[in-house]
C-alpha cells in the first residue's frame, strides 16, 4: 500500500437516505466513541427512519476522531454523522474515477465474474492488491455522486446556467434561485432580474407570476428588496456562553443565547415538537371534562405486599401502578362506551373491542405514551410484565414508534413526582386518561374512628363530545370501588 | 416436498433424483458430451456449488452496506436464498432463456452476470447492463409477474423457431420464468399458465416461495400450498425444498428436460426464506416474529451443504477459509470499485428504443442535445438530469 500512515486524512460519515426517499432521521444509538478503531462496514449510528430503525456501516475504516450528533437528535439527509480519521486505519473506499469500472472489474478479478461450479477444488487466487493501492488516493476525497447524499450543499443540484449580465449584479447567489427554465427565460427577457424576485412558487420556486408581479413593481417603483427570504439560516452553532444545564456534553450546535445573555433560544424538534402538536391538538379539539376522586388504597397496598412476598411474583416487578390499571381494565369492562374514540371525518364514534393501554413515560428524550397492547386480555401478570417491559425499553430511548400508536385509553402517573393531582390532557384519539396521585398515609375516617390509611387521588379526563358526565362519573366510582376493595375485581373481572 | 439434504446435511437416497444428477436421468439427458454432462453431485461440483454460495452472500451483504452508506438506492437482499438460485441457475442449460426478478443474485452468479452490473442497476445508472442474449438470461425486471408472460412469449418464439423436442440435446432450448410467492399471485402469471398449457411451451415456473410478500406471509395469499395452484391447468408441479442445494438441481433439471424435449410447462415451487427484510427500504422485524427467522437459520442453505460435504470427508477447513477470503475479497472490490462508477451518458437512453434508426428518436435526441448544450457545463451531466 503506497499510503503513508503518519498523514492524517478525516473523512465524515454523513446520514444517507437508508430507505426510499427519505429525508431525515433520529438518532437513537451512537456504537462508536471517539478513539475507536473502525473498519470497513462496521456498524457506527443506529437510526430511526418513518419507515424503519437501521443500522449504518461505515464507508471507511480508521480512528473516530469526532462525533458531531447526540442520541435523540433529528437530523436531516446529509448531516455529518461522524469523522474518520483514515490515516494508518484499515484501508478507506478508494475512488477511482479514471477507470471505467466495467474494465477495472473484469480485467483485474477472477473473483469478480462468476465462475461456473465445478471449480470448487481451485478457488481463483485472491486478487486484493488491486484495489488497495489506490487507496490513499481518495483517502480524503468525499465520495462522489452519492446516491441520498446531498454532497456540498443541500438542494437544487442543477448548475448555474448562462445568463445575461444584468443577472451577474445581482445580490444572491444566482444558483440558489429556484425557477423552472421557460420563467428563467421569461424574467431574462423582461429585463428582471431574479434575485429582486418574491418567489412565491412550491419550495420557493419563482412561478411565472412572481416575474410578472415583479416587473409591475418595477414599473410603479415599488422595488420589492430582496431579503432574508432568500438565504436560508445558516445552522446555529454552539454559542460561547451557553452554560449550566443547558450545555450538552456533546457541544453540538445546539441553540443560541441571546445577546443578553438573559434568555437561551432552542429549536423546537423531535419529542417536544411532537409533544406540542399532539397536546395542542387534543386541547382544542376535545372537550375535556376532569373528575376527582380521593380513595382509600390500604388494601390494594396490602395486597402488593403479599404479591411481592410470593415466589410466583419474584422476578416480576408489581407496583400500585400495574393494580391501578387492572382496576381501570375491569372498570372498562363495565362500561365499554368509554372506550371508543370520535371520528370527526367520518361522522362516526367508533367503540373498540379492545384495550391497548398507554403508560405516559417521561424519557429522557421526553414524554412518551408507549401502549400494552391487547391489554384487556392479560392477567395480572402479564400486565405487570407488559408495563415493565414498555418502561424499560422507553427509558432506554428505544420505544418503537408502533408501540405508540393505536392506543385507547391511557394511564399516567404523577404520583411518582410526589403529586397529589392534576388535570390530565387526553392522548390524542382517545377518550379518556386516568392521571393516578401520590399514596400518601393521611388520616382516615373508618367505622367512627380516625385511622391512619394509605390515601391517593384519581383524576379522570374525559372527551365530553362522547361521554357524559355520568358516565365518567361511574367509570371513576368503578375504578375506585376496585382499589378500596379489591376482592371486587373478582366479582366484577 | 423434494429434499436430498436434510437440513443436518444427511442425504436422502432417491432413486429418480439420484440418476438425474447421475447424469442418467430425465429425457434423453447424458447424450451429449458438453460441459453440463456428468455427475451434477460430485465432491468437485459440491464445492463448487458451497462456494458459488459463499461469494453471492459476500456480494449481498457488500450490497446491503453499499446502500447504508448511500451508494445504492435501494437493494433487494436475497439472503437465506442462494441453494434456490445456485442450484437452478447450474440446472439451466448454456442455451436454455432465464427471465429472472429483481432478486436473483445467484442466477446471475450462475449465468455469468458480474455482481458489479446488479449494483449498477440498483445505483441506478443502468437499466440491466448486460446482454441478454450473450448471457441467455434477461435482464433483472422489477414489474413482478411480468417474468411468466415474457417466458412464456419468448417459449412460443422457441416453438415457432423449431428448436424444441427434435431430440437434440445441443439446440433444444426451454424457457424459465423466475418470480416469488407475492408475484405468483398477480394475474399475469394465471393468464400466462393458460397460454404455456394451450401451447404446450417449453417454460419452466420456478416460484421461490421466500415466505413474505414484502409483510403479506404466504398463507394469506394461498389456501393451498403454491404448487397445487397450476394443476387446474394441467400444468404438472412438484415443491421442493429450496435450501437443499441438490433438490434444487435435481427438480429444475427434470423439468428443464422434459420441456426442451417437448413435454411442455411446468411448475416449481421451491420452499426457501428470505432471510432479510423485502428490501433496504423496509424492516422485517416489524411484520415477522424472530422466532421464524431463528427457525430458518437452522436451515440455512450453506450451512446445509457444509454439513453433507463434512460428512462426505470433502470439505476441509483450508477451503473454507479460502471461500470465505475469496468472498470478502469480492466484497471489498465491489466497495472500492462502485466509487468509480462513471453516470452513464444521457443520450445512453435513445440507444436501444429501436432496433434501427428511427426520425422521431433523432428529433428526440436533437433536443435534449440541445437542452443540455444550455447549461455552462455541457459535460456536467448533474445538469441534465
Amino acid at each position: 500500500m503506497s499510503q503513508s500512515p503518519s498523514s492524517s486524512s478525516i473523512v465524515q460519515i454523513k446520514l444517507t437516505d437508508p430507505g426510499e426517499g427519505l429525508t431525515e432521521a433520529e438518532i437513537i444509538d451512537i456504537k462508536v466513541s471517539v478513539g475507536d478503531t473502525i473498519a470497513i462496514n462496521d456498524a457506527v449510528i443506529e437510526v430511526e427512519t418513518a419507515k424503519s430503525a437501521v443500522e449504518l456501516p461505515s464507508h471507511v475504516g480508521g480512528t473516530v476522531t469526532a462525533i458531531l450528533i447526540a442520541v435523540g437528535d433529528e437530523v436531516p439527509v446529509g448531516t455529518p454523522l461522524l469523522e474518520v480519521d483514515t490515516a494508518g486505519g484499515p484501508a478507506p473506499a478508494p475512488e477511482e474515477p479514471d477507470v471505467p469500472v466495467g474494465e477495472e472489474v473484469t480485467g483485474d478479478s477472477e473473483t469478480a465474474s462468476a465462475a461456473p461450479a465445478g471449480d470448487g477444488d481451485t478457488p481463483a487466487a485472491a486478487a486484493t492488491g488491486e484495489g488497495e493501492d489506490t487507496a490513499a488516493e481518495a483517502a480524503d476525497a468525499e465520495p462522489k455522486n452519492l446516491v441520498g447524499y446531498g454532497s456540498r450543499e443541500q438542494g437544487p443540484r442543477r448548475r448555474r446556467r448562462r445568463l445575461p449580465a444584468q443577472d451577474d449584479t445581482a445580490q444572491v447567489p444566482i444558483d440558489r434561485i429556484l425557477a423552472k427554465p421557460p420563467v428563467r427565460k421569461l424574467a431574462r427577457d423582461l429585463g428582471v432580474a431574479l434575485a429582486d424576485i418574491l418567489a412565491t412558487g412550491p419550495g420557493g420556486t419563482v412561478t411565472r407570476e412572481d416575474v410578472l408581479a415583479a416587473q409591475q413593481r418595477a414599473y410603479s417603483g415599488d422595488t420589492a428588496a430582496p431579503d432574508a427570504h432568500y438565504f436560508p439560516e445558516e445552522s446555529p452553532q454552539a454559542p460561547e456562553g451557553l452554560g449550566g444545564a443547558m450545555k450538552t456534553t456533546r457541544d453540538q450546535p445546539f441553540a443560541g443565547v441571546t445577546s443578553d445573555e438573559r434568555t437561551t433560544r432552542v429549536p423546537i424538534r423531535s419529542v417536544r415538537k411532537r409533544t406540542a402538536e399532539a397536546m395542542v391538538a387534543s386541547a382544542f379539539t376535545a372537550p375535556h371534562v376532569t373528575v376527582f376522586n380521593e380513595i382509600d388504597m390500604t388494601a390494594t397496598t396490602k395486597i402488593i405486599d403479599q404479591l411481592r412476598a410470593s415466589r410466583e411474583w419474584q422476578d416480576v416487578k408489581i407496583s400500585p401502578l400495574v393494580v391501578i390499571a387492572k382496576a381501570l381494565l375491569v372498570a372498562i369492562r363495565r362500561n365499554p362506551e368509554v372506550n371508543a374514540s370520535w371520528d370527526e371525518k367520518a361522522g362516526e364514534i367508533v367503540y373498540k373491542h379492545f384495550v391497548n393501554l398507554g403508560i405516559a413515560a417521561a424519557t429522557p428524550r421526553g414524554l412518551i405514551v408507549p401502549n400494552v397492547k391487547d391489554a384487556h386480555l392479560m392477567t395480572l401478570r402479564e400486565l405487570a410484565e407488559g408495563i415493565d417491559d414498555l418502561a424499560k425499553t422507553a427509558r432506554a430511548g428505544r420505544t418503537a414508534l408502533s408501540d405508540t400508536r393505536e392506543g385507547t385509553i391511557t394511564i399516567t402517573n404523577f404520583g411518582v413526582f410526589g403529586i397529589d393531582s392534576g388535570t390530565p390532557i387526553l392522548n390524542p384519539g382517545e377518550s379518556v386518561i386516568l392521571g393516578v396521585g401520590a399514596i400518601k398515609e393521611k388520616p382516615w375516617v373508618v367505622d367512627g374512628q380516625v385511622v391512619p390509611r394509605q390515601i391517593a387521588q384519581l383524576a379522570l379526563s374525559f372527551d365530553h363530545r362522547l361521554i357524559d358526565g355520568a358516565l365518567g362519573s361511574e367509570l371513576l366510582r368503578d375504578i375506585s370501588a376496585v382499589l378500596e376493595d379489591p376482592a371486587l375485581g373478582l366479582v366484577w373481572g | 416436498m423434494i429434499q436430498l439434504l436434510a437440513p443436518d446435511g444427511t442425504r436422502t437416497p432417491d432413486a429418480e433424483f439420484d440418476a438425474v444428477l447421475q447424469g442418467n436421468g430425465g429425457s434423453g439427458v447424458g447424450s451429449d458430451e458438453d460441459a453440463d454432462s456428468g455427475p451434477l453431485d460430485s465432491p468437485e461440483r459440491l464445492r463448487g456449488y458451497y462456494r458459488d454460495m459463499v461469494m453471492i452472500r459476500a456480494a449481498d451483504l457488500e450490497a446491503t452496506s453499499l446502500q447504508r452508506q448511500g451508494q445504492l438506492g435501494l437493494w433487494a437482499s436475497a439472503l437465506g436464498q442462494e441453494a434456490a438460485q445456485i442450484g437452478a441457475g447450474h440446472a439451466a442449460r448454456e442455451q436454455d432463456y432465464l427471465v429472472p426478478t429483481y432478486r436473483e443474485h445467484g442466477i446471475a452468479w450462475a449465468r455469468g452476470v458480474e455482481p458489479w452490473r446488479l449494483l449498477e442497476m440498483f445505483r441506478g445508472i443502468s437499466h440491466g447492463g448486460w446482454d441478454p442474449n450473450e448471457l441467455r438470461t434477461h435482464p433483472y425486471m422489477i414489474v413482478l409477474g411480468a417474468q411468466a408472460p415474457h417466458a412464456v412469449g419468448y417459449a412460443m418464439g422457441l416453438q415457432r423457431d423449431g428448436v424444441v423436442g427434435t431430440g437434440d440435446q445441443r439446440t433444444d432450448t426451454a424457457v424459465m420464468a423466475l418470480f416469488g410467492d407475492g408475484a405468483s399471485s398477480e394475474g399475469e402469471v394465471a393468464e400466462s399458465f393458460t397460454f404455456a398449457a394451450s401451447y404446450r411451451s417449453p417454460v419452466v415456473f420456478y416460484t421461490q416461495n421466500n415466505q413474505w410478500a414484502i409483510s403479506v406471509p404466504t398463507s394469506v395469499q394461498s389456501r393451498v400450498p403454491l404448487a397445487q395452484r397450476s394443476r387446474g391447468w394441467g400444468i404438472p408441479s412438484v415443491q421442493v425444498d429450496g435450501n437443499d442445494v441438490l433438490a434444487v438441481l435435481a427438480a429444475v433439471r427434470t423439468a428443464l428436460d422434459a420441456a426442451r424435449a417437448g413435454e411442455g410447462p411446468f411448475f416449481i415451487e421451491s420452499v426457501t426464506y428470505r432471510m432479510a427484510a423485502h428490501t433496504t427500504s423496509d424492516d422485517a422485524s416489524r411484520y415477522r416474529p424472530s422466532e421464524e427467522e431463528q427457525e430458518w437459520a437452522e436451515k440455512d442453505p450453506i450451512l446445509r451443504l457444509r454439513r453433507h460435504l463434512e460428512q462426505l470427508d470433502e470439505i476441509d477447513e483450508d477451503f473454507i477459509a479460502r471461500c470465505d477470503e475469496e468472498g470478502h475479497d469480492l466484497a471489498m472490490q465491489l466497495h472500492h470499485h462502485i466509487h468509480g462508477m462513471e453516470d452513464p451518458d444521457p443520450e445512453g437512453m435513445f440507444e436501444h428504443v429501436y432496433s434501427e434508426p428511427h426520425p422521431i428518436v433523432d428529433a428526440d435526441r436533437e433536443d435534449y442535445r440541445n437542452y443540455i448544450a444550455q447549461f455552462d457545463d455541457p459535460t456536467d451531466q448533474e445538469a441534465g438530469r
